[in-house]
């Protein structure tokens, strides 16, 4: 094991792991935070926490994690080099590690073009891939980036993300090839609805033995109305929803719409389940975290490994 | 109240705008002589410095008058004029004149009524929208260097 | 070229308005090239200046110049001859240009008429796109001559992000994935497994974030 990670252990037993997230509020409302874990708890091995996610600003990940970790629930800070200096970033993961957060996924950030700040400025002063590499050296060798010796070095859970469905499609396992020399330890994919597509990359993946150093979690997220699926189909880049999916969103009545995008999920993830490669699931349910205790059972997923 | 009588200058290509403005002339076919011609080989001779000193000295309506689309004797002179008509028209918008007294227009050789149409109905459109609103600090200043 | 746009005429018209006798300069350079602030555009922008404030009534005295550069002091010089009868300078040219003038004259206000862009190339008639940065440590070599500081909008140097959508930027359908580019690059100069070296953490002390730069060549120096 490299670290104390909950995750880790439930991936390292061999059982499919399963993750959701939490999106902060956009003001500074704990309460609201524990809302949304609560109601995971029990279901999920850990949790996401995203970094103003849509360059919208929220409360700031590492913050919400440190609620959610004190619920006695296990948090992985979703970070971003969008809006952080290398300096900033290494602070706040020695800051989470001494909350007891010890999972983190190490991310580029949406451009703040969609958000509500499109006049800040972009940081990038490293990207996702140059952050894995920079969060592995300070668990394996104990060293800030400048090269300095870190007091008791954070030992975190190394995740990325991974978009199959994102062009060039030719390039997407060689990206995850890349993550992987950089040291990540797991990714979690774009959500996803052409399974076909998502078999055609995990191939690709396995024929590389990629899956044996990465744990790939498949991301999932229901659809709440036809109008989402024609949404995300046509306005969210990196986004692959098929005809299929959305003729069946709308070949349904409006009521009945809810239920058939939960019916899609769960057929996705028990396809999922026999696809080479796929460690487990990342059920992204936003602004609907109410379903995914539904989801994870009726997938038979639950109930969640008891791991020491 | 004497009646303003706009003064208007026309570009005209020597192939086909000049040539249609004698044959108006030949059909004896009236047009307003507030229209100043200034025969140019190519509309696309026109610049748009000189389209912005023609307002500056006191036109109160400016046109440039190519051959037909396509029909260039120069092959896309009209075109590359039309494009800085439209940035100028912009630049006068901008600054108080008003793009809407200047145009472009295309016509062949043999288009005497057509000129003559397009004189006319560009001098009543500038009659109406009154004198260039630089006038009355040029006048002034005229007035002042004569006295 | 450094490139420029003129900027909007109510910002340039507010700025000069205190002034009677203003030296409008243009450059014969990036400017002239971008169109932005060339002999052509000084002409245009007198005449519009004149015309504006003549609406308002008012004459302006303006006296056009285009130098050869602005950013070289023998160049600057030459307007000497011409400050005794100017209350101010607006400078067409890019900022480098402005900031001469300004620390020659010390004693007349300089103002801007454009506003200064980015470092790029044509890519046809008419539009120019950014292509550099000034990182000031050049890595065109490992990306096919392709720049991901200037062209990417995340300024990835291990892209594409999960955005990139038929080669364009997520930002934008009108902006190309630089990183798409690049990879189309590599395969055509058969340099793909290149791909993934990891291109470690940029130093960005040789760019700008360093503190503003000087090159100093001894050879030269007097």
């Amino acid at each position: 094991m490299k670290t104390e990670s909950k995750l880790e252990k439930v991936l390292a037993s061999g059982n499919l792991a399963v993750t959701s997230e939490c999106g902060p509020p956009r003001g500074a409302l704990p309460d609201k935070v524990k809302e949304k874990a609560e109601m995971l708890r029990g279901y999920v091995d850990a949790v996401n926490v995203t970094d103003n996610q849509t360059a919208m600003v929220r409360m700031s990940s590492f913050a919400a994690c440190v609620i959610i970790k004190q619920m006695g629930l296990d948090p992985i800070l979703q970070m971003v080099t969008r809006d952080r200096n290398r300096l900033a970033m290494q602070a706040d993961i020695l800051g989470a590690y001494a909350h007891g957060i010890d999972t983190m996924l190490c991310l580029s950030g949406d451009h703040p073009h969609f958000g509500d700040h499109p006049q800040a400025m972009n940081v990038h002063d490293i990207d996702s891939i140059q952050f894995v590499q920079m969060v592995h050296t300070m668990r394996e060798e104990g060293k800030f980036m400048g090269g300095d010796d870190i007091l008791n070095p954070p030992q975190m859970f190394i995740g990325a993300a991974a978009n199959p469905f994102a062009d060039p499609f030719e390039l997407r396992v060689a990206r995850l090839a890349k993550k992987a020399k950089a040291g990540v330890d797991f990714v979690q994919t774009q959500c996803i609805y052409n399974l076909d597509k998502f078999e055609q990359w995990m191939k690709g993946v396995t024929d590389r033995g990629l899956h044996e150093k990465v744990h790939v979690l498949a991301g999932i997220t229901p659809m709440k109305t036809v109008g989402m699926a024609r949404y995300m189909k046509n306005k969210v880049p990196g986004m692959d929803v098929p005809d299929e999916i959305v003729d069946r969103m709308a070949g349904v009545s409006k009521e009945k719409q809810a239920e058939e995008g939960i019916k899609i999920c769960v057929e996705s993830i028990q396809r999922l389940k026999e696809v080479e490669g796929v460690s487990g699931f990342h059920i992204m349910a936003i602004e609907w975290e109410q379903k995914v205790p539904e989801i994870v059972e009726k997938a038979g997923l639950y109930p969640r490994p008891e791991i020491a | 109240m004497e009646q303003f009588e706009p003064v208007v200058v026309a570009f005209c290509c020597h192939y086909c705008a000049y040539t249609a403005a004698d044959m108006a002339g030949s059909k004896r076919l009236p047009y307003p002589a507030n229209v100043n011609i200034v025969r140019v080989p190519c509309s696309g001779k026109v610049d748009a410095i000189h389209l912005m000193k023609a307002f500056e000295k006191g036109a109160d309506g400016v046109y440039v008058a190519g051959c037909l689309e396509g029909d260039c004797h120069f092959k896309n002179g009209n075109t590359q004029v039309a494009r800085r008509v439209a940035y100028i028209k912009k630049l006068l918008d901008e600054i108080g004149i008003g793009g809407e007294r200047l145009e472009m227009f295309y016509m062949s050789a043999g288009m005497g009524e057509r000129f003559a149409r397009v004189a006319t109905e560009m001098t009543e459109k500038i009659r109406s929208l009154g004198p260039n609103p630089t006038k009355s600090a040029l006048n002034k200043n005229r007035g002042e260097a004569v006295a | 070229m450094i490139t420029a746009e003129r900027k909007p005429l109510e910002e340039i018209i507010a700025s000069v308005k205190p002034f009677q006798r203003i030296l409008l300069v243009g450059c014969n350079e990036c400017v002239t090239v971008c169109a932005a602030g060339g002999r052509k555009e000084v002409g245009l922008l007198a005449s519009a200046l004149q015309m504006h404030f003549m609406t308002e009534g008012k004459t302006i005295n303006i006296k056009e110049i285009t130098l050869e550069r602005q950013c070289d002091p023998e160049y600057v010089e030459e307007l000497s001859v011409h400050m005794d009868q100017a209350d101010a300078v607006l400078s067409m040219a890019c900022g480098c240009g402005v900031q001469e003038i300004a620390r020659r004259y010390k004693e007349k206000p300089v103002l801007p008429a454009v506003n200064t862009k980015f470092m790029g190339a044509s890519e046809r008639q008419g539009v120019w796109a950014e292509r550099c940065q000034g990182c000031g440590d050049c890595l065109l070599g490992l990306t096919g001559g392709i720049c991901p500081i200037a062209r990417c909008s995340k300024r990835l140097l291990n892209g594409p992000c999960g955005g990139s959508t038929t080669g364009k930027c997520e930002i934008s359908p009108e902006v190309d994935c630089v990183w798409q580019l690049i990879w189309d690059r590599l395969k055509a100069l058969g340099m793909e497994d290149r791909y993934e070296d990891i291109m470690p953490a940029k130093n960005w002390q040789t760019g700008r974030g360093g503190g503003p730069r000087k090159i100093i060549r001894e050879d030269l120096v007097e």
